[in-house]
Order: structure tokens, then sequence, then C-alpha cells
């Protein structure tokens, strides 16, 4: 009969107007800024640099290696080498980057950076209220503001920081075993050296120069 | 001769003499529908709702938009460059002020004018059905009979060809 | 009391006209009506407005607006939360801070005049409807042919909009819309002389007292009947097509044809149409709820304490809530599909009803009236429906590949 479809529609939207009072899961809206939308676990926005431990200065792991510099498409990152050192994880003294400045207006989240750096030092931000009203200076990020600790990173990126610190714990137990290695070598050159040292005191002829082991 | 009745008066002739001079078609027809309307404000002012109603109903709603649409659908072009005043257009006003005159004065010394005005009847709606009912049905069929003929009409001339009737497909 | 509370607004017209000398109480009676009618039907257009955004919105699973509180600087005193109802407030400031723009070929006269002419007739439409016991602005012998021949001067304005804006997708628009209002007008108007010929009044009051009796406590509503059913079920969908409303806004349609025959139009004038249209909205459903739901009239004998005019906007909001669900629910009909439903199925039901109403008036009044009048009414309902239904192929989809 003619009609009759339209009133099954109607009654379809009535029960949805009437549903929407009734259960909250009728209305899909999430009502931005008050509500959010929860954040994939491969969400990327902008680049920042990890540092370990409390102290941004001492402990970030940048090495100022220009490798992410480099290779950086649209040239958006900035670097100045420092003139000392400072050590790094592995206990290595390394230089550090004086300035680090990463121009967010220019940056494409293509996380080239991120996939060259050999040394876990910048990885990839969820931030993205970044709007400024100032139009040149404030998208531009230098290095306090890029800083954030290895805790930051392990609460926004927890699988990919999880893999980041086994990558770093397993290059500081090879340095240490080769530390270690090394230092059992010396030992063992040093005994070496005295054992001949010992043998050789009594005779005239001045002791022989003891090879060099290092 | 009540102020309102100057006013519209003054309306409805300014508005006819308008359709008659402007150059644009649709604007014509538009100051046309003003007149309409001046004619049903006056017949409202002689207490005749009904025809007051009716006329704006049937005139402006109707017969306006039928003008227009047959105005559009008719186009012959932009407006006409040259004056809408033909050049012996003095001659047409002098005649037409002397037909006027005769007319006038045929109209007001008639025999078939009441001699004093008398008020003007009530003329509740009730009456005029009654009266197209009863004295006036006759006249009514054959209105009735001449709008179905002419619907008829329409719809013939507007129904789509039979093929076998027009095998070229020229209209 | 609630008599008193009935006729507040006649008590406080006659106290304050009681104020003006004898003479010019002829002219000041309807001018504080007009000013009362002309306060209150924007106030309440923008109320619907919000309703209908909101409305619509939860039909459509997601919020309507809801942010909008109180202007500055009312803020900082009143801090309410007003849940999105103010928004009728920026929207109305937008339409008139916004620029202006008339387009250079334009014929500037005409599309000036276009929104004034059609606000015109709707808000004379406005001074025929009974709101309440008393409450009626000008209560015309011939008061229902007032009301249709100002609805008739709508169209005038549609054709100057789309015709003077010099854009050949207004003008077709426009073409559009008149055809499409012309073609509703004849079974919005021949419902209504269903009820006429039973009233044997064009008087709206007349009409309404024909309605303000009650058996069983239910009253004789028209829309209570056989013919009076389908009568409203007419009147109904022909003001929906009057007014431009989905599923028959074709000629307005953002998706379209932009806006149709006000594309051209900006700023304020752009409100105006759009105030217009609502407005006839409103006073085309006041008409058919004088005319099939009893005006101002209460339902159940039990509930005529209520004041009348608190029914009249009862009833309205009503209607228009049923409106804004239609809006929601139904898809827009194509210009064909529209004039056929018109002239095919609406018009024969029309004048089926009007055959039928005339046997209503003629049967003796006891239950075989009902029965014969119900089964004429309900056989040409399925018949019609079966005939404008049969062109339809609805089925699986049959695709043919070329070879």
């Amino acid at each position: 009969m003619l009609g009759e479809q339209i009133i099954k529609g109607m009654a379809v939207t009535a029960r949805n107007f009437f549903g929407s009072y009734a259960t909250k899961e009728r209305l899909t809206t999430v009502q931005y800024p008050e509500e959010r939308l929860p954040q994939k676990g491969n969400t990327r926005q902008f680049p920042f640099l990890v540092y370990d431990g409390d102290d941004a200065e001492k402990g970030l792991r940048c090495v100022a290696c220009q490798i992410c510099e480099k290779e950086c498409p649209p040239k958006c990152i900035y670097i100045v080498k420092s003139k000392d050192k400072k050590p790094d994880y592995k206990g290595q003294p390394q230089i550090y980057p004086l300035t680090f400045d990463i121009d967010i207006s220019v940056c494409m989240s293509c996380q080239i950076c991120v996939e060259v750096c050999p040394f876990e030092s910048i990885k990839m931000n969820t931030e993205f209220e970044l709007s400024t009203a100032d139009r040149f200076g404030s998208l531009l990020l230098t290095k306090e503001q890029l800083a954030k600790p290895n805790s930051y990173y392990q609460k926004i990126h927890p699988v990919d920081a999880a893999e980041s610190d086994a990558v770093i714990a397993a290059e500081k137990a090879k340095a240490e075993a080769k530390a270690k290695a090394a230092a059992e070598a010396k030992a063992k050159a040093d005994a070496e050296a005295k054992a001949k040292a010992a043998v050789a005191t009594a005779p005239i002829m001045p002791p022989a120069n003891p090879p060099t082991t290092t | 001769m009540t102020l309102a009745l100057i006013i519209t008066a003054l309306v409805t002739v300014l508005a006819a003499a308008t359709v008659m001079s402007l150059r644009n078609l649709v604007h014509c027809a538009l100051a046309m529908a003003v007149a309409f309307s001046g004619v049903a404000a006056l017949y409202l002012q002689l207490n005749a709702e009904f025809v007051g109603f009716a006329e704006i109903l049937v005139y402006v709603g109707a017969i306006a938009i039928l003008i227009v649409f047959a105005i559009l659908l008719t186009r012959s072009g932009e407006t006409p460059e040259k004056s809408v005043l033909t050049s012996g257009w003095l001659a047409g006003v002098a005649v037409s002020a002397m037909v006027f005159t005769l007319l006038g004065w045929a109209v007001l010394t008639s025999s078939a004018l009441p001699k004093e005005i008398a008020t003007a009847p009530a003329a509740p709606v009730k009456n005029i059905g009654d009266a197209l009912m009863g004295k006036f049905v006759l006249p009514l069929e054959i209105v009735g009979l001449v709008l179905t003929a002419a619907m008829i009409g329409a719809v013939i001339i507007a129904l789509k060809e039979d093929k076998k009737d027009n095998p070229g497909g020229q209209p | 009391m609630f008599d008193q509370l009935d006729q507040i607004f006649v008590t406080a017209l006659h106290w304050l006209v009681s104020f003006v000398p004898e003479m010019l109480r002829p002219l000041v009676t309807p001018l504080i009506c007009i000013s009362f009618i002309l306060a209150v039907f924007p106030a309440y257009f923008s109320i619907i407005t919000i309703f209908e955004r909101k409305g619509i919105g939860r039909i459509q699973n997601r919020y309507g607006p809801n942010r909008v509180g109180m202007p500055w600087p009312l803020n900082k005193i009143f801090n309410w939360s007003l849940a999105g109802f103010g928004q009728f407030i920026p929207d109305g400031l937008k339409m008139l801070t916004k620029e202006d723009i008339v387009p250079r070929a334009a014929d500037k006269i005409v599309h000036f005049l276009a929104p004034v002419v059609m606000l015109i007739p709707v808000l004379l439409s406005y001074s025929v409807l009974p709101f309440g016991k008393n409450m009626t602005l000008a209560d015309y012998d011939a008061g229902l042919l007032f009301f249709f021949a100002v609805g008739g001067a709508v169209e005038i304005s549609v054709f100057m909009a789309g015709w003077s804006s010099r854009n050949k997708y207004s003008l077709l628009g426009a073409m559009r819309a008149i055809a499409q209002m012309v073609s509703y007008e004849i079974p919005l108007i021949l419902s209504a002389v269903s009820v006429v010929m039973i009233v044997g009044s064009l008087k709206l009051t007349d009409i309404i007292a024909h309605q303000n009796h009650y058996t069983f406590g239910i009253a004789h509503w028209h829309v209570f009947t056989p013919w009076g059913f389908i009568g409203f079920v007419l009147f109904f969908i022909a003001s929906l097509a009057e007014s431009n409303r989905t599923p028959f806004d074709l000629p307005e349609a953002e998706s379209e044809i932009i806006a149709g025959y006000f594309t051209e139009y900006s700023g304020f004038k752009f409100a105006l149409f759009f105030l217009g249209e609502y407005l006839g909205m409103f006073a085309i459903s006041g008409l058919g709820i004088t005319l099939f739901l009893g005006g101002w009239t209460a339902p159940f004998s039990f509930l005529t304490w209520i004041p009348s005019w608190i029914w009249f906007f009862g009833k309205l909001t009503a209607i228009i809530f049923v409106f804004i669900w239609i809006r929601a629910t139904l898809p827009r009909l194509r210009m064909d599909q529209l004039m056929n439903f018109a002239w095919k199925f609406m018009l024969p039901l029309a004048l089926i009803n009007m055959l039928v109403a005339g046997i209503w008036h003629y049967m003796a009044a006891d239950w075989q009236r009902w029965l014969v009048c119900g089964a004429l009414i309900a056989g040409a309902y399925v018949l019609l429906g079966r005939g404008l239904m049969q062109n339809q192929k609805l089925g699986k989809r049959i695709y043919r590949y070329a070879e």
C-alpha cells in the first residue's frame, strides 16, 4: 500500500531520536576538546629527542652525527656540533649538539630521521595541538623544546620504546662485554709484563722495553 | 471620494500606465500584478470581500504567473532599444482623450444609473453561494463546460504523440 | 481563573487601547495586534530553527548545536548554559553582518523587492488565523479565501527572485518552484473545500465552532472523520510542497541547484527569504490546525481548562516537529515524480474526498455513514496508490553488458 514504507521509515527515525536520549552509544560524536578519541599505537606527528635519566643535557642520546640532517627530505633539521665531548650511555665521550632545531612548519612527518638514526635518539612525538599565533618563530622548535625523557617515550609508544630500550641495553651489554674483555686482556698483559720484569731484574743488561700492549 | 479611494485609484492607474510604458516586458508584467492588486483593493473598499479576495487569488496568483511564463517561454531577445512610443503618439493621446470624454458623458448622463447612490448591499459569502446555485446555476454550468473544454484542449496539445501518427518525428 | 488566563491577551489589548482617545482606537487596535504577531512569530521561528537542527542531529546520531550560551557581556553576570538554544543570536547576527552582494547584471529593483514581496503576503496571511478564543486579528467572512489568495501571491516573489538574478540556474529553480507550488495548490484548496462543504461557511471562527463539541469526551475534530482524515493528510502533504520542504525541496536543495531561486541572495535578503519560508510553513500549519485539528479547542473535554492559545501553539509545535521528522527521514522527490504525485494521486483523491464529504453530509448521523465513507476512501486510496506504483520496476538490478 502506498505510504507503508514511509511510515516504517519514520518509525526507524523516531527510534533513533528517542534512543539517542536513552543510550549514549547511539550518539557517535566525540565532543572535542572535552573528549578525545584514544590515539592509535603508531600515530606520529613531529620528531623529538630522547634523553635518559632526569637531566636533559647530560642524558641526551643525540651525538650530533648529522645523519638525520642529511637524510631529511625537506631539510628541516639544523644541527650545530659542540666543541667538547661528554660521555654517552656507553661511557664513551661523544660530541653533543649545541643547537638542534626542527622547523615543524616544514617537517612532513616522513619518519626518515627516525629510521636512519643509529643512536635511538630521535623519535616521533604524537602531540598535534601545536598551533600558535606567532607565524614564524614559534614553529621552530629548539633542543630544549624537543628533548623529552625516555619515560615519556615509553608512555606514548610503549611497543617502540620497549624495542628501543632493548637495542640500547644490547649495545650497552656489548660495550660492557667488550670493555670487560679488554680489561681482562689488559690485566693479563700486565701480569705477563710483570712476570717478565721480575725475571729480568737480576741480569747486568738493562731490561728491554716491555712491549706496549694497549 | 475618500482619501483611501483616491490613493488606491492613483496606484491602479499609475501601475496600468507603467505597464504600457516600460521597456522590459517582465517589468510590465509585474506592474500589471500591481494594477490587479489595486483593483482588488478597490473591491475591498466597496465591501465586496469575496470578489476582492477572488481577484487576488485568480489574477495575481494565477494570471500574472501565466503571463510571466508566457513571456519567458517566448522570449524575443533583449529589451528594445528604441522608445516604446510610436512617432504619432500625440495624435493617439488626443483621440483617446476624446473617446474618454464621450464615453464619460454617455455613462454619467445615462438613464440606467440609479437616482441616488444606495448603500452597498451586504454580500456575505452565503448569499453569493445561494445565488450561484440558485438563480445563476445555468451560467455556472456553462462556464464549467467551457473550462473543461479548455483543459481537454490543453491536454491534447501537450499529449505525447503516437508513433504511428507521425513516423517522421516532426511536430 | 483559567478563563481569565485564556483571555489574558484580549484583556491586555483592551487595557492598552483604553489609554488612546476614542477616535484613534480603530487604528491602534490592529496596530497592537500586528506588533504582537510580528514579535511572537519571528521569535518562534528562531526557536524552531534550533529545534530543527538539534532534532535532525539526534535523528542522525549526532548532537545538534549544543554550545552557544549567553551573549557577552551577559555571560559575565548570568553564566547559564543554554545547551545550544542561543544559536539563533549568532546566526541572526551573521546574516545581518554579511556583505550584500548583488550580481552586476541583476535587475536591481526587482532583485531588491523579491524578498519584500515574499514576506508581505506571508505576514498578511497571519491576520486571519485564530490563535485562541476571540483572538483573531481580522475575522473576515471569506477568511479562508483570503488565506489562499495571499498564499498565491508568494509565487510572484519566487519568480521575481529567480528572474532578476540573471542566472540560468536561478531561473530554472524558480520555474520548478512555481510549477511545484501551482500544482500543489489544487489539492490544498480542494481538501480545504471539503471542510467548507460540511461547515457551510468560509469564516475560520465558524469552522472552529463547528469542531467545538464533545461526544464521549472526544472533540468533534474534523480529523477524526474519514473525509477529514484524508483531507488532513492531503493538506499536510500539500503544505509540505507549498513551503518547499523535504521531500519536495528540489527547487532549493543544496546538492541539486545550489539554492535555486535564491542563489544570488546573500546576507539579510537571504535571511528574509529563510524567514519568509518558515513563516509560510507556520501559517499554513496554522490553517491546517484550524481546518482539521480544531484550532484552539482541546481534544478531550476534561482538558478544556488549559488556555486556548496554549493549545494552538502546542498543536503548531507538534505539526512542526512532524515536518522536521519527515525532513530527516525522507529522500527528495524528483521533479517528474513530484508532478506525477500531485496530478495523478492527490488531485483524484481530493476530488473523491469532496464526494465522500458530500455523502457524509447527506447520510443520517449513525455508524453506517462511517462505514460507507471509510470504505470509499480506503478503496480510492488503495486503487490510486496501485496506479501510482505501477510504473516502478523494483527488483534485483539487471546488468546488460555490451557484446
